[in-house]
């Protein structure tokens, strides 16, 4: 690159301008120690350990408080989580508290309620059809407005002739470090050929070969290639061919713009239905059904300690809220994904992903003196926490105009490494996408910081999706156990699909097995809001909160 | 005051000031707006936020995305945050003797009404080339078809000012989906791996897993044998084939 030519630089803000100049000084020379295979010094495992411990947000007692009610009681949770589960019931479901002689009449009558129109919830609900149930799903946005629809790099399943369901078993263990509910990952990798051979089925195109077979990558802690990917919208094509799926079922109604916002109960402890509220106002709408998946899915949207997200507007974890407040237990709360390159710079993207393979090709961290930091291939939550590190405590971040703060992600240097061309040829999206908006990432380096990505822990649930609670189903990321305190790249996507579809055929079976309920009612949270007052929890809180705060539904 | 970092727009037929640099979603949220529908992903996926536009004066309507496109002077925009489809319903089945190509123009007919005007391609927010789609899907193309329109998001924008009644995203689904169940190879070695599990062949192998103690696990996820990462699929297999 011709040194005297700044041109490119401005495309930034001046003030980050002047950082990435920096940045270009010190290339050179990382460049020749990279090819003298020279990298960065990997962190010792006691520093390792360390630097988890003062700056990895899972283990900072900062932003957390025990919870003084419910079946989780005294466990310590983020401040924001611990706010919601002990929060008071939103309007919509104090308007029934009130008027305690008055039944709650169904607006709406259904075998199976499925909460949350997302991959989990649409699962759930098409199996539940070919069951022979009739299926209502309410969600709370669109139809499909949901995290599946985000998911860029691909879905875990054991299909090589290298692999099997018992060799994936030990990688997603390993990879929770050994916390997960072994019984749910063993129904995790055992359904994953069927459920890649339904989805072919559907008619959903995946990278392949013209011979049929697979193309299969890596994921961070795989020991096979089992990533299967559908280009970089795996979750979008996902998405879009089970929600046609769904659509083609008589027996299936959708319900937008109607998040739940409280479960109904009966006499026996049974979930019978929700109250759903209209996001647009006007009454809320009452629904009895005779079983209830649950299938909202993370929330990080509730943006704990203020970080930025990569999940959709919808992700403000109503079911855990939902769920505690009947007396489901939830485990693994304290455990979060934050992925180490959500993108910094520029506004529109914040929060959003850059993948790893950036990384993976030699694209260093740097601060804003364009020096190297950590080792580039540390995992996802070392470089989380050193880039917090970096930019909290030493102060050698690089801001943004718009109140932002970042570290450099060297792209360039993967050109000078590996040859011109490769960053055009290996991120054909992101380079066009960036581009369009003045930014050359073949000669500008991109503003990285870490993003709450997703939420590890959840509802307790068995195999079948089940809960303590009769009539009462789970699936997806509202539920924990499958990943243990750390999720694997790719098994969310198998996940959603593994457990809706299980989950959704047991809550027909149920649905067939009992007659509707004659009580349906609230009783479960006149119970939970007598606990609140008795523990005088703050009586601020209304949850769930089905918005992020800057978009509150009045 | 007028300062050149402040734009006026016109969002839903009321007027703002808002900063220059920023979203359209994130600059009226700046100023207040709180949005409870027509938003979804804020990532540029689901076209939950699609919006038709004119900047004041100007002859072209123009289709945007608020949480992708930037604000710009004189902007006035009509949010959309539903738009009714048609979306034909079906099994994905043919019927004896029909081909895929010949079921999909049957699901969307106005399909061959296309007067190639080109108003889908230029009003897409994602620069799909829809009118290059619906060409193929009324050609028999489904292959190029898919290729073309696989990083639709469904917006609808399109569908919006097409003379010709044309549900294009829709039409484009209903391609890929029949062009992926019935022209694309189904994967041979996934049926190999589906026989093994249903005829229980891994029972016995999680039976020896799950009775292992934790110390015994961590050292067999230790020594895991990692797959080269340039190896062609199924060309490599491990040493220790006890767990396959
Ligand atoms: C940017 C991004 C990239 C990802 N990439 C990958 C990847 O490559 N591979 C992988 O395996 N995983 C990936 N994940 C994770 C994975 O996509 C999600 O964990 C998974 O899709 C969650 O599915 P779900 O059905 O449980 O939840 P969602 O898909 O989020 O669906 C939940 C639905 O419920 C609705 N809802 C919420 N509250 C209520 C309520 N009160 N009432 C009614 N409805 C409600 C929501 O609006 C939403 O529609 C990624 C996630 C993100 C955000
Ligand atoms: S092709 Fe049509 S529906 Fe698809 S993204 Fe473009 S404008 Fe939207
Ligand atoms: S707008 Fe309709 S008629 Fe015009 S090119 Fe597109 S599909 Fe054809
Ligand atoms: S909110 Fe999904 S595309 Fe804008």
């Amino acid at each position: 690159m011709n040194r005297g030519d700044l041109t490119h630089l401005a495309a930034l803000p001046r003030s980050m301008g002047e950082s990435a100049r920096l940045v270009e000084r010190t290339r050179e020379e990382r460049l020749a120690r990279s090819l003298r295979g020279k990298t960065f010094p990997a962190l010792s495992l006691s520093v390792r350990n360390a630097w988890l411990a003062d700056y990895h947000p899972d283990h900072q007692l900062d932003g957390k408080r025990p919870l003084k009610v419910g079946p989780d009681r005294g466990s310590q949770v983020p401040v924001e989580l611990a706010d919601l589960l002990e929060s008071r019931p939103r309007a919509a479901s104090t308007h029934f508290l009130n008027q305690e002689s008055e039944l709650l009449k169904a607006d709406l009558v259904t075998d199976v309620l499925v909460i949350g129109g997302g991959g989990a919830g649409t699962a759930a609900a098409i199996a539940a059809a070919e069951a022979g149930a009739k299926v209502l799903i309410a969600t709370k946005l669109r139809h499909g407005d949901s995290n599946t629809i985000m998911a860029e790099g691909g879905m875990q399943v054991a299909d090589q002739e290298c692999d099997s369901p018992a060799q994936h078993y030990v990688d997603v263990l390993g990879g929770g470090h050994f916390s997960n509910n072994a019984d749910l990952v063993e129904a995790l990798v055992t359904d994953g050929p069927k459920i890649l051979r339904w989805l072919e089925g559907l008619g959903m195109l995946f990278d392949k070969y013209p011979t049929g077979r697979m193309k299969v990558r890596h994921g961070g802690g795989t020991s096979r290639k089992r990533l299967h990917a559908a280009g970089d919208v795996t979750g979008l094509e996902m998405m879009r061919v089970i929600q046609d799926r769904a659509d083609a079922l008589d027996a299936i109604t959708v319900s937008p713009f109607t998040p739940a916002v409280e479960l109904l109960t009966d006499d026996n402890g049974r979930a019978v239905g929700a109250v759903l509220e209209r996001i647009t106002g006007g009454k809320p709408l009452v629904v009895h059904a005779r079983s209830v998946v649950m299938a909202t899915g993370g929330l990080g949207r509730l943006h704990f300690n203020r970080f930025p997200t990569s999940n959709h507007y919808g992700a403000t974890g109503d079911g855990l809220v939902m769920a505690y407040r009947a007396g489901v237990p939830l485990r693994d709360l304290n455990s979060c994904q934050y992925h180490p390159t959500g993108i910094a710079y520029p506004e529109r993207k914040v929060g959003l992903l850059i993948t790893e393979k950036f990384r993976g090709l030699g694209a260093p961290f740097l601060n804003r003196y364009g020096d190297e930091f950590v080792f580039g291939l540390e995992t996802r939550d070392v470089t989380t926490a050193a880039i917090i590190r970096e930019c909290g405590e030493l102060d050698n971040g690089i801001r943004t105009p718009d109140g932002g703060v970042g570290v450099w992600l060297d792209v360039p240097l993967i050109d000078l490494i590996h040859g011109r061309g490769t960053i055009e040829r290996e991120f054909p999206g992101r380079f066009k996408e960036f581009l369009g908006k003045g930014i050359d990432i073949r000669k500008l380096p991109l503003l990285a910081y870490p993003t709450l990505h997703y939420q590890n822990g959840g509802m307790v649930i068995r195999t079948n999706g089940g809960t303590d609670m009769p009539g009462l189903f789970a699936a997806g990321e509202v539920t924990g156990g499958v990943h243990g305190l750390n999720r694997l790249m790719g098994n969310a996507l198998l996940e959603i699909l593994v457990f809706g579809l299980r989950a959704g055929a047991a809550a027909a079976e149920f649905a067939q097995e009992n007659a509707r309920s004659d009580t349906p009612g609230l009783s479960h949270l006149q119970a939970f809001i007598e606990q609140l007052d008795q523990e005088k929890c703050d009586t601020t809180h209304v949850g769930p909160q089905l918005l992020p705060t800057y978009g509150a539904i009045n | 005051m007028s300062d050149t970092n402040q734009l006026a727009i016109r969002y839903d037929d009321l007027p703002y000031q808002v900063s220059a640099g920023r979203t359209i979603l994130s600059a009226l949220e700046e100023v207040g707006l709180t949005f409870v529908r027509g938003v979804g992903c804020r990532g540029g996926v689901c076209g939950a936020c699609t919006a038709l536009y004119r900047i004041s004066g100007r002859p072209e309507l123009k289709a945007v995305l608020l949480c992708q496109d930037e604000v710009r002077d004189g902007m006035e925009i009509l949010p959309l945050p539903y738009i009714p489809q048609k979306k034909a319903r079906h099994e994905l089945t043919l019927s004896e003797g029909e081909t895929p190509e010949y079921h999909v123009r049957k699901l969307y007919p106005e399909v061959n009404n296309c007067i190639m005007c080109g108003e889908c391609t230029r009003l897409c927010p994602v620069d799909i080339d829809v009118m290059s789609y619906v060409g193929m899907i009324k050609r028999g193309d489904l292959s190029g078809a898919a290729r073309e329109s696989f990083t639709c998001i469904q917006c609808q924008a399109c569908v919006l000012r097409c003379p010709s009644q044309i549900s294009q995203p829709n039409a484009a689904l209903a391609a890929r989906r029949f062009h992926g169940r019935f022209k694309e190879s189904p994967a041979e070695h996934l049926t190999k791996m589906i026989h093994k599990v249903e005829n229980n062949h891994y029972k016995p192998i999680f039976r020896r897993l799950r009775r292992l103690d934790p110390d015994e696990i961590r050292a067999l996820y230790q020594r895991r044998e990692r797959e080269p990462e340039e190896t062609h699929p199924g060309t490599w297999l491990p040493d220790d084939r006890s767990y396959l």
